[in-house]
């Protein structure tokens, strides 16, 4: 895959859609295609962040420790960032990814990522206005989730 | 140490000293001779005094004297005549004469030759015994001297302070002896030529002789400071070095810059008015020494003209007056040069003369030591430190020579004293410690140093590999001589002898100091086994397993382990065959272009020591030039660096200049982008060929870093890399001579000695973009190893690897586990540890001393633990608190409410 099919690829992402074409392949150049093996793990809870993923082709399973075993939580797949929320906030890692089929992704290294969050404007916005929208989905869930246990 | 050089230069060479002095007696013979024969040339054999009548004969070379005149009234003859020679004609005679002349002028020089060997040769054996003598002594220092002392200073001492002393010693007796020898002989020479000059002469010298050394008192002071602030100089420059951390740390190369400044202004100022006052005390000199001559013209030539003497007596005098104010000039410069070492003598004696210095018996060598004698009986073991402050006061105890002891207490509270006590680091102050019969405070370092091994909590490694490192706690006695063949045999027994003239000692450097049975091994061959257990031991064999994958493999030292290393690359490929492992790893093939490696790596495909051929070089290279134009792939990577060029104009334009991205990813500099931009346009008007020479070479620079799996631009199509792979074949076909020595091509067959032991396993690359692809194929290549049973091969090779200076090139973590490991190889009947462990991680400090304990079963141990709950594994404990023994027991004894033991565990 080259570096254009990669931006092209960056632009259909909702987050980057509004971000300087420039920008993007900037982006593009700086990160690294990597593919993972089915079962391999892209990071596991409790690790410190390095680097923040978009998935390009495959899924993966994103699960949590319990006192009984790994429940997996969510499903993601093409198109969708993960393990943003590690590097921004500076935690260490809410979760486990694990590859569930063949997966290729572009890694972002921490310090990329932050430095072209802070040096492009629009790019910072754009990421704030999906985990907005991320925050807004989960306050709903979470209502409807009391509400729920209230009847 | 002697403290008067004079005493010590005596005691040594006295035999020496004299056998110069009387060659020098005798070469004055000769010297009064060669003064005398020119006024009998210019006399008798030019202006005919003798020759009255033609065909007249002068005998020559009889043997006779001319007394003064002076000494007439001891009714002695006017000539002493002893041989009346051979009877010659004016010319003959002449020539006779200026042969004798020429014979004289030999031997003179001949004997000066000789003196002068015999001199150097005394002074630089003297120089040798000075340094030897002097680190004999730094070996001795009590520790507490050694912590006041500046290292780099005592270097400075050993190596220049006392250089200028090697040349004096040499001129110590024999200069003023011959210098004295000779001016006197002028002296007399003139005295008996005429009364009146040689009075003359030696009013002046007297004079001469008074004033000037007076002068020179101040010049001494000068030197002596002189000699103190450049010793400062290098102990603060080695400080600024080992303490350049500190430096960056917090800012203060500024600050270190103005102290080195205004330390190198006062060495200026006291150097420039020595320079000056130096030239001011020649110029004196010398006008007093021309001041003899204003005598002699006046003087003498009023007594030749008056008669009194005559023309060649005169001209005698000048000639021997000539050779006066050298040896008197230098005879005051000797003078000077006395005092001058002999103060700097005093300052480096006093130096290395500190109390309490270690009685030369304990160190004497010996090749066997006995077994350390039990129990430990400890009475009042009391340390002061230099402070006042005890460190230990009135600790007793007695422990078993087998068993395990634990130190514990707070910080600075005793146990750090008592473990370098128990190993004689420290020497006590007071009370007595006995190792059975042996009284451990006065035992030879022959026994403390072999039956105990001391580890503290910064050993020391030496700028060599692993393996002297761990070897150096086996090395007391030369156990193994080297077997010279005859030539070497004669060259060591000459070198021994010249060591023992020189109070060095004999013992050989060059034999095999490794006492292998202490270590359990039977000799060279087994000690790296053995190496390797007392690495695992403290949790250092897989480090040391990782140095050796990083490690060169010298083929011609190891060709075996090279070749078994080839068949690992055979076997690793084998399992790459695996469709799962494929993708990981671009094995090096070369007939096939490999993506994973740059567009220079797949031209060169190989390895170079040719700085020529680094990266940022390589595209300026004459012979990788000459290739390019030789299969056509100037167009094509003219046309690859186009496009690179473009797209870093594209992607870096917005980016201000020092933003890090440039550093990390852009092929362009900040800097140069502007002209980078300018040449794209040229490009733009006339096309990529019509660009100046210079223009095109540097877009296709820009091709040279390119990788396309890395940078993923598609740049590089299959034609393009059928063209390199063409090239790849022309420049091996093509390679001059001088490059090809430098350059190691890849070889499926053969070990490359340039590249790491791990990647002439994986010889190739390590594929872009697949997850963890470094650590699935590190395990890949540990089973390959594993499997070929070669695992303690690397380790060996790990052993090989140079730790650095003081060992920088370790973690601290791991020094100390080498220092432990080197204790543990000793196999001593003793194992002392003083906090040796702190600076690894809790876990493995609990299992470093669990295995450590495990290993020494049956054989005693004292450690002195920083955390009281490790104690626990431990037969016995003493809990030391103000430097006195506050509690001891067993661990179940000591853990029971109310015990200071239990609340230092709980503390942490």
């Amino acid at each position: 895959m080259s570096l254009n099919e990669e931006f092209e690829l960056l632009r259909r992402i909702p987050m980057f859609a509004r971000v300087e074409p420039a920008k993007l392949k900037l982006l593009a150049f700086t990160s690294e295609r990597l593919v993972y093996a089915p079962d391999q793990e892209l990071f596991h809870q409790g690790d410190q962040p390095d680097a923040c993923y978009i998935i390009v082709d495959g899924d993966a399973a994103v699960m949590v420790d319990t006192p009984s075993g790994p429940l997996t939580v969510a499903k993601i797949g093409k198109n969708e960032f993960v393990g943003e929320i590690g590097v921004l906030c500076d935690v260490p890692r809410t979760a486990t990814v694990k590859a569930l089929t063949a997966l290729t992704t572009l890694r972002i290294a921490k310090d990329i990522f932050l430095r072209m969050v802070s040096d492009f404007p629009t790019m910072g916005v754009e990421i704030m206005r999906v985990l907005a929208h991320r925050l807004e989905q989960t306050t709903n869930q979470l209502r409807e989730a009391k509400a729920a246990v209230r009847h | 140490m002697e403290t008067n050089l004079f005493k010590y230069i005596l005691k040594h060479t006295r035999r020496e000293q004299v056998a110069i002095l009387a060659i020098v007696i005798l070469s004055q013979v000769f010297y009064f001779l060669s003064l005398d024969l020119p006024k009998t040339i210019v006399n008798r054999a030019i202006q005919g005094e003798g020759f009255d009548e033609p065909g007249a004969t002068v005998p020559f070379l009889a043997v006779q004297f001319d007394l003064p005149e002076f000494l007439g009234f001891l009714g002695l003859p006017e000539r002493l005549d002893l041989f009346s020679g051979l009877d010659l004609e004016r010319i003959p005679y002449l020539v006779a004469l200026s042969l004798l002349f020429l014979l004289l002028v030999f031997i003179n020089g001949g004997f000066k030759l000789h003196i002068n060997t015999q001199k150097g040769r005394m002074g630089e054996r003297m120089l040798r015994r000075l340094r030897y003598e002097l680190f004999d002594r730094v070996l001795r220092f009590p520790p507490h001297h050694l912590r006041k002392v500046k290292q780099a200073e005592i270097a400075t001492m050993v190596k220049d302070e006392v250089e200028p002393l090697g040349g004096f010693i040499g001129d110590a007796f024999v200069q003023p002896a011959f210098l004295g020898g000779q001016a006197l002989t002028a002296l007399v020479f003139i005295l008996a030529q005429s009364l009146y000059l040689g009075l003359v002469t030696v009013g002046i010298l007297m004079l001469q002789g008074f004033i000037i050394p007076k002068l020179r008192v101040r010049l001494l002071r000068l030197g002596k400071q002189r000699q103190l602030t450049a010793r400062d100089l290098a102990g603060r420059i080695a400080e600024s070095v080992d303490g350049i951390t500190e430096i960056h740390a917090h800012d203060a190369s500024n600050y270190m810059r103005a102290d080195i400044a205004a330390r190198l202004a006062r060495i200026f100022e006291i150097r420039f008015l020595l320079y000056q006052w130096k030239f001011a005390i020649k110029f004196l000199n010398n006008l007093l020494a021309q001041l003899t001559p204003f005598f002699f013209y006046l003087v003498g030539g009023y007594l030749a003209i008056t008669g009194r003497l005559d023309i060649g007596g005169l001209v005698a005098v000048i000639a021997a007056y000539k050779d006066l104010p050298g040896p008197v000039k230098e005879l005051i410069d000797w003078d000077q040069q006395r005092q001058d070492v002999q103060i700097k003598y005093e300052q480096v004696i006093e130096q290395f003369s500190p109390d309490g210095m270690m009685p030369t018996e304990l160190q004497a060598p010996t090749r066997t030591a006995g077994p350390l004698g039990g129990p430990i009986k400890a009475a009042n073991l009391t340390l002061i430190e230099e402070g006042g402050a005890k460190l230990l006061d009135g600790v007793s105890f007695e422990l078993a020579i087998d068993r395990h002891v634990a130190l514990v207490g707070p910080e600075g509270g005793g146990k750090e004293a008592l473990a370098m006590v128990l190993s004689r680091i420290s020497v006590l102050s007071g009370g007595s410690l006995m190792a059975g019969e042996t009284d451990l405070g006065s035992a030879p370092e022959a026994l403390t140093g072999r039956a105990i091994a001391y580890v503290g909590p910064d050993p020391y490694l030496f700028a060599t590999t692993l393996r002297e490192n761990m070897l150096y706690g086996l090395r007391y006695w030369p156990g193994r001589p080297r077997a010279p063949d005859p030539a070497e045999a004669a060259r060591l027994s000459s070198a021994q002898a010249e060591a023992r003239r020189t109070g060095n000692t004999e013992l050989d450097f060059a034999a095999d100091w490794t006492d292998y049975a202490a270590a359990g091994a039977a000799g060279p061959e087994d000690i790296d086994q053995r190496m390797i257990d007392a690495l695992r031991v403290v949790e250092f064999d897989e480090d040391a397993y990782q140095l050796g994958l990083r490690g060169i493999v010298d083929p011609a030292h190891r060709a075996g382990l090279a070749q078994q290393i080839v068949s690992a690359r055979a076997a690793l490929r084998l399992k790459l065959a695996d469709p799962a492992l494929a993708a990981l790893v671009e094995p090096f093939d070369r007939t096939r272009y490999n993506r994973n490696m740059t567009v220079a790596e797949n031209l060169l495909f190989g390895t170079t020591s040719d700085p020529g051929l680094a990266a940022e070089r390589v595209s300026d290279h004459p012979y990788v030039k000459s290739i390019l134009a030789r299969v056509a792939l100037r167009a094509p990577l003219l046309a690859i660096g186009h496009k690179i060029a473009d797209t870093m104009v594209e992607l870096f334009a917005d980016l201000p200049a020092g933003h890090p991205f440039f550093e990390q990813f852009s092929f362009i500099a900040a800097d140069d982008l502007p002209d980078v931009r300018a040449l794209l346009g040229r490009a733009d008007k006339g096309g990529v060929a019509g660009l100046a020479a210079p223009d095109q070479d540097r877009l296709i620079a820009l091709a040279f870093p390119y990788a396309e799996a890395r940078h993923r631009l598609g740049l590089i199509d299959t034609d393009t890399e059928l063209l390199l792979l063409a090239g790849r074949r022309a420049f091996v076909e093509h390679v001059p001579a001088d490059l090809s020595a430098k350059v190691e091509f890849y070889d499926e067959a053969k070990y490359n000695a340039a590249a790491a032991l791990q990647d002439n396993i994986l010889f190739g690359r390590l594929a872009y973009g697949q997850a963890q692809a470094a650590q699935r194929i590190g395990q890949l290549i540990t089973d390959v190893l594993n499997d070929l049973d070669l695992r303690a091969a690397v380790l060996q090779v790990g052993l090989d690897y140079q730790v650095g200076v003081a060992g920088k090139r370790l973690s601290q973590a791991q020094r100390q586990k080498v220092g432990l490991a080197r204790a543990l190889l000793k196999g001593a009947d003793l194992l002392v540890v003083n906090g040796a462990t702190g600076a690894m991680d809790g876990a493995t400090q609990a299992k470093v001393l669990d295995n450590t304990l495990r290993l020494r079963k049956g054989r005693g141990v004292a450690w002195s633990l920083q955390r009281a709950d490790m104690a626990r594994g431990f037969d016995r404990i003493l809990l030391l608190r103000d430097g006195k023994l506050a509690e001891q027991g067993t661990f179940a004894e000591l853990d029971r409410p109310g015990t200071r033991f239990q609340e230092l565990a709980a503390s942490g």
